[in-house]
């Protein structure tokens, strides 16, 4: 009989698709059985990744490292190239004004990376940036006394506020991530205004500390780099060493086998946007207090470059890949063309045409190192039409 | 339907009979909730503000809303098919910036048209090509392809601005496509039309029949349903997806003459943020973002929601800003409702 003849057969029935761009609704339909076609036939399951440490795993950390090493030299090069024409670009000044201007791009990217690894986006994070540095800046105008470790943990609750409200209802709604941020993303930006009562706060207007802690040195580089360092090597332990940043790449990689360890989706999704949030506030206060002005335009727009400094650093948008180094690696490179562009004397015009080529170029290499067994769901399909036609063939 | 030849061997699995439609499937569908919120927002708007029921108001109100309306058609077929065009307010400025230089060579309304339309064809394509070509995922080609597009607008026109343009070109863009015409009745008139909006609706109409009405329609939503499934049906569904990131770049090609023509100037900036407007319209319009799901008329009915909520705004002087923050949480109350409602077990389990 047909059920027990295919029940004889090794049949793997891949999982219901996940497109890698859009990612949301089709989650929840991952965790239901096969489609009716299959309905009567037992046995049926999933493909989970073959996690042989000797081949499939240990060859695709080398992919990776290899890609990171690739993007590495890029800007060795890159730099080295600049350096020979404009030999002041090289002065260990110019290295601290890069890294300086990078840092806040820095600490985004691995906050977006981790969001973007369960399979999410944040688009409000721009938005977080600026109303948590709106608040804090109004906090320094009307009460100037208060200490500044004050100031910037009311940037940084006011970014964990707001990112979990994008993850509570992402994760206990199931509404898909890109909605639910562009709908924050607006409202954000519009509570700055009614916030401010459309005003701006400038710098005179601002506290003196608080305008001067991002730019105190120490041992040559500035307060915001050492933060950025400090966040990079938490951001490293945390999605290295600890259960939970594990559960952030099990989430992303395979949301059904992570379900079957144990591991709470939802959770770990409250969790990315939270860290995201939270940054983005930290990020909204050295924004602010670097600038000295605060209003609702700034970052406008910045969400985008934060996405592209991951995509760029290898991240994939299909989630459950990325990693710190690379992250940093992105957003390094997008630092570097804005800041190297002025120094060669090329109008500043060119630097969003390439970033775009370079998204573009990223992309098309990611893609490539990305074709991992699990993700080839299609040829697993293709077997199955395979099994199908040869049963058909035997029952004719 | 024939009689089968023999009867199946077995039956593997029972199709059940479709649940019967309740009351409440049809109140909680997507586009009434759009009636009514359409409804209530003109009702509101009409009770604070004399000046909104005005026909010519109202007719000069559609100029803001119908070139990101237009761009929010092909968009809503793309997001249909689980892609997503985030690139098209650079192809705006990319087009905008070709007709620009067209129109300081003296080439007539006609011409212009035709090089917004090219020139968004070929930035389609190039989104096309990457997307079915290489395989890559929408979301980051077209994040890519929007700041390649408005890069290349940036490189040519620096913080120029192109303001010489044909009368004949704005007054397409600036005057009533079809005048108002009194009949004598006062309530029967032929209301102003201007060109944009006369557009948005022939194309919504068409849209509309080929999305709800043809055999490629059907194969748009299978493919949003299910790509594998669809693919293995023997429905073409890069070619389509293809076509549609084509579509998508005419259509913003369009968009970006009528803008041009109703503002008469360029510049690099134009139509800055428009993707994240147009992308709002569709979800709000009840189009799935995981596929599969959605209607034109859903669309439509979404562009004058957020088109009337945005004018009634700006006639009682609300910022632009505080304007969005009232359409971003319609936008997330709109999807999260119907998540609250099923949660709470008010609507019938379906399955």
């Amino acid at each position: 009989m047909a059920g027990r003849a295919i029940k004889t057969r090794r049949l793997i029935v891949a999982p219901p698709p996940l497109t890698p761009s859009l990612k949301g609704e089709g989650d929840s339909e991952a965790l239901t059985p096969p489609s009716p076609l299959w309905g009567g036939v037992r046995g049926w399951g999933y493909v989970i990744a073959e996690a042989d440490p000797a081949s499939g795993q240990r060859r695709m950390r080398n992919v990776l490292n290899y890609r990171e090493l690739g993007l590495a030299l890029v800007l060795i090069v890159g730099v080295g190239v600049i350096g020979a024409y404009q030999p002041v670009f090289l002065e260990w000044r110019n290295i601290g004004d890069i890294l300086t201007e990078t840092s806040v791009l820095f600490m985004m990217a691995l906050a977006q990376m981790v969001v973007i690894l369960t399979r999410g986006i944040d688009l409000s994070v721009a938005a977080n940036l600026a109303l948590s540095g709106m608040l804090a800046a109004l906090v320094s105008q009307y009460y100037p006394d208060t200490p500044l470790v004050l100031m910037i943990l009311t940037a940084i609750l006011s970014g964990l506020v707001l990112g979990m409200i994008n993850g509570a209802l992402i994760a206990f709604l199931g509404i898909p991530p890109i909605v639910m941020t562009l709908g924050t993303l607006a409202v954000y930006r519009g509570l700055i205004i009614i916030i401010a009562k459309g005003d701006q706060v400038n710098a005179s207007e601002m506290g003196v500390t608080f305008q001067a802690f991002p730019k105190m040195a120490l041992l040559g580089l500035t307060t915001p780099v050492w933060i950025a360092i400090l966040v990079s090597i938490l951001f490293w332990v945390f999605l290295n060493l600890t259960r939970a940043g594990r559960g952030l790449y099990a989430v992303g990689g395979n949301p059904v086998a992570a379900r079957y360890c144990g591991i709470d989706q939802s959770r770990q999704e409250l969790l990315a946007y939270s860290i995201s949030g939270a940054v983005a506030g930290l990020c909204g206060y050295l924004w602010v207090a670097r600038y000295g002005v605060a209003y609702s335009e700034i970052a406008n727009g910045y969400e985008l470059t934060v996405i592209a400094a991951c995509v760029i650093g290898g991240v994939s948008i299909g989630g459950g890949v990325g990693t710190v180094a690379g992250t940093l690696l992105g957003a390094l490179f997008l630092g570097i063309v804005m800041t190297a562009l002025p120094v060669l004397q090329i109008t500043p015009f060119w630097q969003m045409a390439i970033s775009g080529a370079v998204i573009l170029a990223a992309v098309v290499i990611n893609a490539r190192a990305e074709k991992r067994p699990d993700k080839l769901i299609l040829p697993e399909a293709r077997r199955l039409g395979r099994d199908t036609r040869m049963l058909r063939r035997a029952r004719a | 339907m024939n009689a089968p030849i023999s009867p199946p061997p077995e039956t593997r699995y029972t199709v059940l009979d479709a649940p019967r439609r309740g009351i409440r499937d049809v109140l909680m569908r997507w586009e009434v909730i759009l009636v009514i919120l359409l409804a209530a927002t003109t009702v509101v708007n009409t009770m604070v503000s004399p000046y909104f029921l005005d026909v010519f108001n109202l007719a000069d109100a559609t100029f803001n809303f119908s070139e990101k309306a237009i761009i929010a058609l092909a968009m809503a077929l793309l997001i249909l098919v689980r892609q997503i065009d985030l690139s098209v307010a650079a192809i705006v400025a990319l087009a905008a910036m070709g007709i620009g230089y067209a129109a300081e060579a003296g080439f007539g309304p006609g011409a212009l048209f035709a090089v917004g339309i090219g020139i968004g064809l070929a930035c389609g394509v190039f989104n096309g090509l990457l997307v079915t070509g290489a395989g890559l995922p929408a979301i980051v080609v077209t994040i890519g392809t929007m700041s390649l597009f408005r890069g290349l607008t940036q490189v040519v026109l620096g913080d120029q601005a192109k303001t010489k343009y044909p009368q004949e070109f704005l007054d397409l863009g600036q005057s009533y496509f079809i005048k108002m015409k009194e009949t004598g009745i006062s309530w029967l008139f032929v209301p102003p039309v201007p060109l944009s909006f006369l557009i948005f609706l022939v194309l919504a109409v068409l849209f509309g029949i080929v999305l709800h009405k043809t055999a490629t329609g059907r194969k748009l939503f299978a493919i949003g349903s299910n790509p594998i499934a669809a693919r293995f049906s023997g429905i073409p569904v890069d070619r389509l997806t293809f076509l549609l990131f084509m579509v998508s770049g005419i259509l913003s090609g369009l968009a970006a003459a009528l803008l041009t023509a109703r503002l008469g100037s360029m510049r690099s900036n134009i139509a800055i943020g428009w993707e994240l407007d147009i992308v709002t319209m569709v979800i709000l319009g009840g189009v799935s973002i995981a596929g599969g799901v959605g209607s034109i008329l859903g669309v439509v009915l979404a562009v004058f929601v957020l088109g009337l909520v945005t004018f009634g705004m700006s006639l009682n002087n609300i910022p632009g800003q505080v304007v969005s923050v009232y359409i971003g949480a319609l936008l997330i109350a709109v999807i999260a409702i119907p998540r609250i409602v099923d949660r709470l077990g008010l609507r019938k389990p379906a399955g």
